[in-house]
């Protein structure tokens, strides 16, 4: 359905552009997995780009789901029909960079077309995230979140707690719950999505445990995982008797589709997810009141808690198109690094607001001060100095190795492995994939 | 007697008229496949920059992985149930829909509806309805102390890509059944019927064993529809979790190739995949259908 919708969008969209302008324009075909009120903005900025001069079209094509979206790019690619510009994950980060080939790097595409490419211009986490070895931008970063806690200030009033003080450790997210359960404010304290990303990549992160060496794969392709942990470990422990005891309820694989309705439906007063579920929290909370707040940690393991890490994707430049095309895909990259540009998306989005000009700019609009919470992302991801644990990931295969270790955790929910043989055999299953990877790329 | 015997002395034209057929043979069966052997024999990166031949290394890497020995068993125990209550339940209603008159037709046409509905929407809506936080089963369920959660219990989840695969196999089952029902000579049940037979005598002694031919046909096909046709159903519904409890060969094929980007890997599971239902057909071809009578 919304992809027979974004189709005809796109169509009618395709029509009333090529009518009203010369044809003497360079068409830049821009794939991207942006789908319902996301895609919609995201066609606004390129019909405003196209609209700001008359050189270049910027052709926006929905492709589905993020891993979707990569395999047509790279199926296209291989048939030598590539798009200019594609949308990829983070999780695909590795597998992009390790494809030297294909990629033609955004600080060269730049410094080739004269445009302006100025580093130190975006967030340090998202620079820490997207450079290379050598500390260059391989792509241009569009969409960047982190994972953030959504509660529910009516459940909490209800269980007798004040709904202004959301639960800043886990063992408070554990007391809390119970007093929810207990209290039948709600059936359940807590859910989330995204268990590989935010239950254990974050996780390790904010309590700078690595999750897997050289660097947490930045050193290189002989990356070997570690999240199997002591922390590690006993965050899953704790979540599997939490959900045994009822405070926790699990929302599925991958994206976990089943935790937001567990929230909206209030069946669940407290909901960990990416910044950009931020509109669809609001949408869907017509009937209470949401309060947001940073992700929970251990305070027995650190008291001073590090930076989360990246999600969401970035736009990547692929070879073998012709000149005048990416003459006009750097022109697009100058405008889309507006700040005015940048602003917009991010406070329509909940994404992050990815340079230092557009978060300036939004504090000076005062949209911080106006919409309470919409700040939590971005002083979570900066917060303290980033360490190699903290820094982010960088793994081949990362979307093979994601789908183990959900498969490796519904183990553990069912009782079939406890948290240190559900996680070593992640590790293992992992490091197998991280080997292939390694042999397919060296 | 002798029978007249019409002559084409061109020896071109046959293969001429057969040429289109050829063609598409070639081109959408023979050529993927050879594409898919050769792929299985070698590792590549996902863009095909650099592709080594490695011989057998990505079948020993299967059988070697317990993934995927758990997939083969799971995907026996799916294509087994799917086809048995999809031929059972259709064959049910068949028999029901054969012993009406007049309202017959209007039943055909209701129960063929859902074989028009596309594998991911079926998905959808099964997932939907036994969905354990906003599924009106799961509620139903809880009245009778039965705890539905398809996320975490890996049973429920088969038996949910069970029923949803085997619903949407049910139209099509029917028909045959309905079509093959009514060419059983009404003569013959009513012969049984004065010689003192039952309905349920009649049916296993003389309607059953007519309407083997159908019933065979239909388990090839049923068996085929469950290895290779699901992968939507389960896409939408299970997505092959918890824990592998639901991830069929195809869907590891899918998931394995498609997301994972695994290319050889994917391949040679697919090869496998291929000898497996080339062997199942000539079994059932071989043993099966000796029993069937025509």
């Amino acid at each position: 359905m919304l992809r027979i919708t974004a189709a005809a969008g796109l169509a009618a969209l395709a029509v009333t552009l090529t009518s009203s302008v010369a044809m003497a324009q360079t068409e830049i075909a821009w794939w991207h997995a942006m789908g319902a009120e996301l895609g919609e903005k995201l066609e606004s900025i390129a019909q405003g780009f196209n609209e700001s001069q008359s050189d270049y079209k910027i052709v926006p094509v929905f492709k589905g789901t993020y891993p979707e979206t990569l395999t047509a790019a790279i199926a296209a690619f291989r048939a030598n029909e590539q798009p200019a510009i594609v949308q990829v994950f983070e999780v695909g980060t590795g597998t992009m960079m390790a494809a030297k080939g294909a990629v033609y790097p955004v600080y060269q595409l730049m410094a080739d077309q004269g445009e302006p490419w100025d580093v130190s211009g975006f967030l340090t986490p998202v620079t820490g995230y997207y450079s290379d070895t050598d500390g260059n931008i391989l792509s241009m970063p569009f969409n960047s979140s982190t994972p953030i806690m959504y509660y529910n200030k009516d459940v909490f009033e209800k269980a007798g707690l004040d709904p202004e003080v959301a639960p800043k450790t886990w063992a408070e997210v554990e007391q809390f719950s119970q007093k929810i359960v207990d209290s039948g404010a709600a059936k359940c304290g807590f859910t989330t999505a995204w268990v590989s990303w935010i239950q254990t990549e974050n996780l390790s992160a904010i309590h700078d445990q690595p999750f897997g060496t050289l660097e947490n794969g930045f050193g290189g392709l002989g990356t070997e995982f570690t999240f199997n942990g002591d922390v590690q470990v006993k965050h899953w422990d704790n979540l599997k008797k939490w959900a045994d005891s009822g405070l926790f309820q699990y929302g599925g694989p991958v994206g976990g589709s089943d935790a937001p309705p567990k929230f909206y439906a209030q069946e669940c007063a407290m909901f960990m997810n990416s910044s950009a579920g931020r509109a669809g929290v609001i949408l869907n909370s017509k009937d209470f009141t949401p309060g947001f707040a940073p992700l929970p940690y251990y305070d027995d393991v650190t008291t001073d808690p590090k930076n989360s890490i990246i999600g969401g994707a970035t736009l990547w430049t692929l070879n073998g198109r012709s000149p005048e095309e990416y003459a006009g895909v750097a022109k697009f990259f100058t405008y889309l690094s507006q700040p005015e540009i940048q602003a917009d998306w991010h406070q329509f989005s909940g994404y992050l607001p990815i340079t230092n000009a557009a978060y300036d700019l939004g504090k000076e609009q005062g949209y911080y001060a106006a919409n309470p919470g919409s700040d939590i992302a971005i002083n979570q991801i900066t917060r303290g100095t980033p360490t190699a644990n903290s820094k982010g990931i960088r793994f081949g295969n990362l979307t093979q190795v994601r789908d183990v270790v959900d498969s490796e955790f519904e183990a553990l929910l069912s009782g079939q492995k406890n948290a240190q043989e559900a996680l070593d055999a992640a590790v293992e299953r992992g490091n197998q994939i991280l080997r292939d990877f390694e042999a397919a790329n060296s | 007697m002798q029978t007249k015997r019409t002559i084409f002395p061109n020896k071109l034209l046959p293969y001429l008229l057969l040429t289109p057929q050829l063609a598409i043979t070639i081109i959408f069966f023979l050529w993927p496949a050879g594409q898919a052997l050769k792929s299985s024999f070698e590792r590549e990166d996902p863009f095909g920059f650099k592709t080594t031949f490695v011989w057998f290394h990505n079948y020993a890497r299967l059988f070697s992985d317990p993934e995927y020995l758990n997939s083969v068993w799971r995907t026996a125990i799916f294509a087994v149930s799917v086809t048995a209550i999809s031929m059972s339940v259709s064959l049910l209603l068949a028999v029901a829909v054969n012993r009406l008159l007049r309202s017959g037709k209007f039943y055909t046409t209701l129960l063929v509806w859902p074989y028009a509905v596309a594998p991911v929407v079926a998905g959808i809506l099964w997932w939907f309805m036994f969905n354990p936080t906003i599924g009106i089963l799961p509620y139903l369920l809880d009245q009778f102390g039965i705890n539905w959660n398809h996320r975490i219990n890996g049973s429920q989840a088969m038996i949910l890509v069970v029923i949803a695969a085997a619903w949407k196999q049910i139209s099509y089952n029917f028909l045959f059944f309905v079509a093959g029902l009514q060419s059983v000579p009404q003569s013959l049940t009513e012969a049984a019927a004065i010689d003192g037979a039952g309905p349920f005598k009649r049916f296993w002694t003389i309607v059953f064993p007519l309407l083997s031919p159908t019933t065979f046909f239909l388990m090839i096909v049923n068996i085929n529809y469950a290895m290779f046709d699901t992968f939507g159903t389960i896409d939408a519904t299970t997505q092959g979790g918890p824990a592998g409890a639901t991830n069929t060969l195809v869907y590891k094929v899918y998931a394995d190739g498609f997301l994972g980007l695994n290319i050889g890997s994917s391949s040679a599971q697919s090869v496998m995949l291929m000898l497996i239902v080339i062997a199942l057909t000539v079994i059932q071809f071989r043993w099966v259908e000796r029993r069937v009578q025509y």
